[in-house]
C-alpha cells in the first residue's frame, strides 16, 4: 500500500500550503473584519462615483 | 484594516484601470456552446441505454457513436468543458472586481481561454476514436493532460499576479475558493496523470491495481471537491449577494466554510473504494471524513439561503434568484447523500447502481448547472448594458430545469434502489432469486426512458436560455471594457513600510504554487523507486500475455469499464453469482486498474473460462442473438478489424519498466505469441464453426475476457517465449 505514503504526502502538502496560508491571512489581518468587506463587493461597481469634490473615497 | 473607506482620497492619488469584458463574454459563449453539447451527448447515450430494448435496429453499430465512447466524451464535456468554462467566466468576471485590478496579463487570458478550448476540441475527437486512458474523468490522453496543465498554470499565474497588483487589501473569500481550487486540482490533475508511454498518444499509469484505483479515486473524490464545488462556493459567495443586492448571511460563516471545508475534503477520496480490495482502515477513513464534511457543507449551505432572508419576496420575481435557491438547495441534498453513500452499509446497496448517477445529476445539473445559468442571466444584461430580453423565457427555463432534474433523478433513485435490492435478493431456498444478471436490467429499461425525457428537458431549458440571451445581447450594447478608478493598495497600520511587492502576499500563493509544481515532478520520479509494492502477492498471478494486453487495451478502448465492474464484493449474493471475491493481489498487473464504478452489466472479473470462446464471439457481434432484452451494444468492428500490433513491443517494454516480470529481453519475441495464442482461439473458434482469421481485434479481447480472474484458481499457465 505504499502508494499511500504518496496520497498522504501529496494530501498533507496542501494542507500544509492551505495551513501557511490561513496564517498568513490572519496575520495579515484578512479577517479582522467580519462584516464590511461582505458590504463592500455590493459597492464595487459604483467606485466611478468616489465622490471626488470633498475628495472621500467611497 | 479597511482605512480606505473612512481616510479621505485625493483626487489625484486615483488611478485609472480597466476591466477585460471580452474574455468574460468568450469565456461565457463557450460556457453556453460545450453546455449544450455535453447535454445532448449526455441525451445521445441516456437513450441508448433504453433504447436497444424497444429498437433493436437503431443500434448501427458504428465505433464512433458507441456509448463507452461517447461516455467519457459526455462526463468530460459537462466537467470540464461546461463547468470548466463557467468558473473561468466567472473568476474572470469576479477577481478583477474583487481586487479591482485588471487582469495581470490579457494575453495570458486569451492564451488560457483558446487553449482550454483546444483541449475541449481535442478532447471531442479523440474519445469517439476511443483514444482514452481508461480511468473515470481522467481520460485525456497524455499529450492533452500535459495540455490541460500548461493551460492551467497560465490560469493560475494570471490570477495569482492580479492579485499581487490588487488594489483592494482585503481579499473577499470567493478568492480564497478560487485559489484553493486552483492549487489542489493541479496537484490532483499532476499525480493522477503520471504515466508512461509508449506510443504519441498511448500510454500505462505508473501505478497498478489497488495502488491505482486509490490515486484515480482520490483524484476523481477531489475533481468533484476541487473542480465543481469549491469554484462554485467561490462564484456563489459572490454572485448570489449580488444578484439579491444582499450582502452575504454571514461573513464569518463564510471564512469557517472555507477553511473547514478545505481542510477535510481532501481525506474522503477511498469513500469511492468500500467493500473493494483496499485495506480497511483507508476505507474508514474515507469514511469518517466523509461524515465530517456534513458540517461546513452545511454551514455553506445555509449561508447561502439565509443571504436571502428578508428579499424572498424578490425570489418570487426573479428567475436568477430561484436558479440560486435550486442550486444551493441541490448542493445542499447532494452533499448530504454524499457522506450517506460513504457509509457502509448504505454503500453496500447504493453501490455500482443507478443510485450513484442519479446522486451525481443532482450535483451537476442542480448545483453547477442551475447555478451557471443564474450567473449567465446576470452577467450577460451587466456586461451589454441592458436587461434581460425576456424574464417569461427564463422563467420557463427555470421550470423545465427545474422539472427536468426532478424526472432525471427520481426514476434513477427508484432503478439503483430496484437493482440493489434485486441482486440481493435470495429465494427461501436459498438461491439467488434474480440469478440472471439480465431480469435486473430489463427491470429498470422503463426509468432508463423516462431518465432520458428528464434530460431532455433540461437540453430544452439550455436550448431557450441560449435563444433569451441572443436576444439579450441583441437589443443592447456591448462594453469591451469598463474604466475604473480607484487609489493604490493601503497597507494595514502595523505595517510601517510601504512595500507592495512584498506585503501584497499573494507572493507566498505564487511560491507556494510553484513548489507544488515542482513537486509535481519530483514526483514523477520517486513514485516509481518508492512504491515497491507490497500488495499480498499471489504466486500464481502472472502478467498478462501480450495478446491479452492487446484486448485489455481494447477493452478500455470501447469503454467497457463504464458498464462492467471487475471488483466482486465480499458479500454472499455477489460471491454467489460471479465467484470468489477479489483479492488485492489479483491487481498487481492491471494498469490502469479496472475495478469500475457501475455495473450495468454484470461484474466480469470471473468471466474467464465461464463461457466458450464463440459465445464471446457471438456476443460481441450481437449481445440480443445470445441475451435477449440486452442493452449491450453491438461491437461488430471488432470482427472486423485487424489488431494493431505495431506498438508490442514498446508495450511490454513500458510494463518491464514497471518491473513486470516478463523475461528479459521479451520485448523483442512478445509478437511471436500473440500470434501463436491468437492461432489456438482461431482453431478453436473453427470447431465451432466460426471462421476468422488471426489478426482480428475480437481475437485478443476473447484471449483477455477468457483470462480474467483464472489465475488464482491455478488454470491459467501463459507461456512466454524465450528470446
Amino acid at each position: 500500500m505504499s502508494v499511500v505514503i504518496i496520497l498522504m504526502s501529496a494530501s498533507l502538502f496542501v494542507a500544509i500550503v492551505f495551513l501557511v496560508s490561513f496564517l498568513w491571512a490572519v496575520k495579515n489581518e484578512q479577517f479582522d473584519d467580519t462584516y464590511t468587506p461582505s458590504l463592500r463587493i455590493l459597492n464595487d461597481e459604483n467606485i466611478n462615483n468616489v465622490k471626488l469634490k470633498d475628495g472621500v473615497g467611497e | 484594516m479597511s482605512n480606505d473607506s473612512t481616510v479621505s482620497v485625493n483626487p489625484k492619488d486615483l488611478e485609472t484601470f480597466s476591466y477585460d469584458n471580452v474574455i468574460v463574454r468568450n469565456f461565457a459563449w463557450a460556457t453556453i456552446i460545450w453546455g449544450i453539447v455535453g447535454f445532448l451527448v449526455g441525451l445521445i447515450i441516456a437513450i441508448q441505454m433504453f433504447a436497444p430494448a424497444y429498437f433493436p435496429f437503431l443500434d448501427v453499430g458504428i465505433s464512433y457513436l458507441s456509448f463507452g465512447r461517447l461516455r467519457p466524451l459526455h462526463t468530460n464535456a459537462v466537467i470540464f468543458a461546461f463547468v470548466g468554462n463557467a468558473i473561468f467566466m466567472g473568476v474572470y468576471y469576479s477577481l478583477p472586481r474583487l481586487a479591482k485590478a485588471p487582469m495581470w496579463s490579457i494575453l495570458l487570458s486569451k492564451l488560457h481561454f483558446w487553449g482550454w478550448q483546444l483541449i475541449i476540441v481535442s478532447a471531442a475527437v479523440t474519445f469517439p476514436l476511443g483514444l482514452t486512458q481508461g480511468k473515470e474523468y481522467a481520460e485525456l490522453i497524455w499529450p492533452i493532460d500535459v495540455a490541460v496543465a500548461v493551460v492551467w498554470v497560465i490560469f493560475g499565474i494570471n490570477m495569482l499576479m492580479t492579485l499581487i497588483k490588487r488594489r483592494e487589501r482585503h481579499m473577499y473569500v470567493a478568492i480564497w475558493f478560487y485559489i484553493a481550487s486552483w492549487v489542489t486540482v493541479a496537484v490532483l490533475h499532476i499525480v493522477n496523470s503520471l504515466v508512461i508511454p509508449y506510443s504519441l498518444l498511448s500510454s500505462y499509469p505508473i501505478y497498478t491495481g489497488v495502488q491505482d484505483a486509490l490515486v484515480q479515486w482520490w483524484y476523481g473524490h477531489n475533481a468533484v471537491a476541487f473542480f465543481l464545488t469549491t469554484p462554485f462556493l467561490g462564484l456563489m459567495y459572490y454572485f448570489l449577494p449580488k444578484a439579491a443586492n444582499r450582502p452575504v448571511y454571514s461573513y464569518r460563516l463564510s471564512i469557517i466554510h472555507f477553511w473547514s471545508l478545505i481542510f477535510l475534503y481532501i481525506w474522503a477520496g477511498p469513500h469511492h473504494l468500500l467493500y473493494s480490495s483496499t485495506p480497511d482502515w483507508v476505507q474508514s477513513l474515507g469514511t469518517v471524513f466523509s461524515i465530517m464534511l456534513i458540517a461546513p457543507s452545511w454551514g455553506g449551505m445555509i449561508n447561502g439561503l439565509l443571504t436571502l432572508r428578508g428579499v424572498w419576496d424578490k425570489v418570487r420575481e426573479d428567475p436568477i434568484l430561484k436558479f440560486m435557491v435550486v442550486a444551493i438547495t441541490a448542493y445542499g441534498m447532494a452533499v448530504f447523500e454524499g457522506p450517506m453513500l460513504s457509509i457502509k452499509s448504505f454503500n453496500a446497496l447504493s453501490h455500482f447502481t443507478d443510485w450513484t448517477i442519479a446522486h451525481v445529476h443532482v450535483g451537476a445539473l442542480g448545483w453547477n448547472g442551475m447555478l451557471t445559468f443564474a450567473i449567465l442571466y446576470w452577467i450577460i444584461p451587466k456586461m451589454w448594458k441592458t436587461d434581460l430580453y425576456s424574464k417569461k423565457l427564463a422563467n420557463l427555463h427555470f421550470w423545465i430545469g427545474f422539472l427536468g432534474i426532478l424526472i432525471y433523478a427520481a426514476p434513477l433513485y427508484w432503478a439503483g434502489i430496484t437493482q440493489g435490492l434485486m441482486w440481493k435478493q435470495f429465494s427461501p431456498d436459498g438461491f439467488l432469486m434474480y440469478r440472471n444478471f439480465l431480469e435486473t436490467v430489463t427491470h429498470l429499461v422503463p426509468m432508463y426512458a423516462i431518465r432520458a425525457l428528464g434530460g431532455t428537458l433540461f437540453l430544452t431549458g439550455a436550448i431557450v436560455m441560449l435563444y433569451n440571451l441572443i436576444m439579450t445581447m441583441k437589443r443592447g450594447t456591448f462594453m469591451a471594457e469598463e474604466t475604473f478608478k480607484a487609489p493604490a493598495m493601503v497597507s494595514s497600520h502595523n505595517e510601517k513600510v510601504n512595500h507592495r511587492w512584498l506585503e501584497g502576499k499573494p507572493m507566498p500563493f505564487l511560491i507556494a504554487s510553484l513548489i507544488v509544481i515542482l513537486v509535481g515532478g519530483i514526483f514523477e520520479i520517486v513514485p516509481m523507486q518508492v512504491i515497491k509494492s507490497n500488495v499480498p502477492t499471489i504466486t500464481s498471478v502472472k502478467p498478462y500475455t501480450p495478446l491479452e494486453l492487446h484486448g485489455r487495451d481494447i477493452y478500455i478502448r470501447e469503454g467497457c469499464y463504464l458498464c462492467h465492474s471487475q471488483m466482486i464484493r465480499p458479500f454472499r449474493n455477489e460471491t454467489e453469482r460471479y465467484g470468489e471475491y477479489s483479492k488485492a493481489g489479483e491487481f498487481v498487473y492491471d494498469t490502469p486498474f479496472q475495478w469500475g464504478s457501475k455495473r450495468t452489466g454484470p461484474d466480469l472479473h470471473r468471466i474467464g473460462g465461464k463461457y466458450p470462446h464463440a459465445w464471446h464471439y457471438q456476443h460481441m457481434y450481437d449481445p440480443q442473438s445470445i441475451a435477449p432484452g440486452s442493452i449491450m451494444p453491438r461491437y461488430p468492428w471488432l470482427l472486423e478489424n485487424s489488431l494493431d500490433t505495431s506498438h508490442t513491443s514498446n508495450k511490454i517494454r513500458a510494463l518491464m519498466t514497471l518491473n513486470f516480470p516478463y523475461p528479459h529481453g521479451y520485448d523483442n519475441v512478445a509478437y511471436i505469441d500473440v500470434q501463436t495464442q491468437a492461432m489456438e482461439i482461431v482453431e478453436d473458434l473453427k470447431i465451432s464453426g466460426i471462421e476468422t482469421t488471426y489478426d482480428k481485434e475480437i481475437i485478443a479481447l476473447i484471449a483477455y475476457l477468457q483470462r480474467l480472474g483464472t489465475d488464482i484458481k491455478g488454470e491459467s499457465k501463459p507461456i512466454f517465449s524465450k528470446p
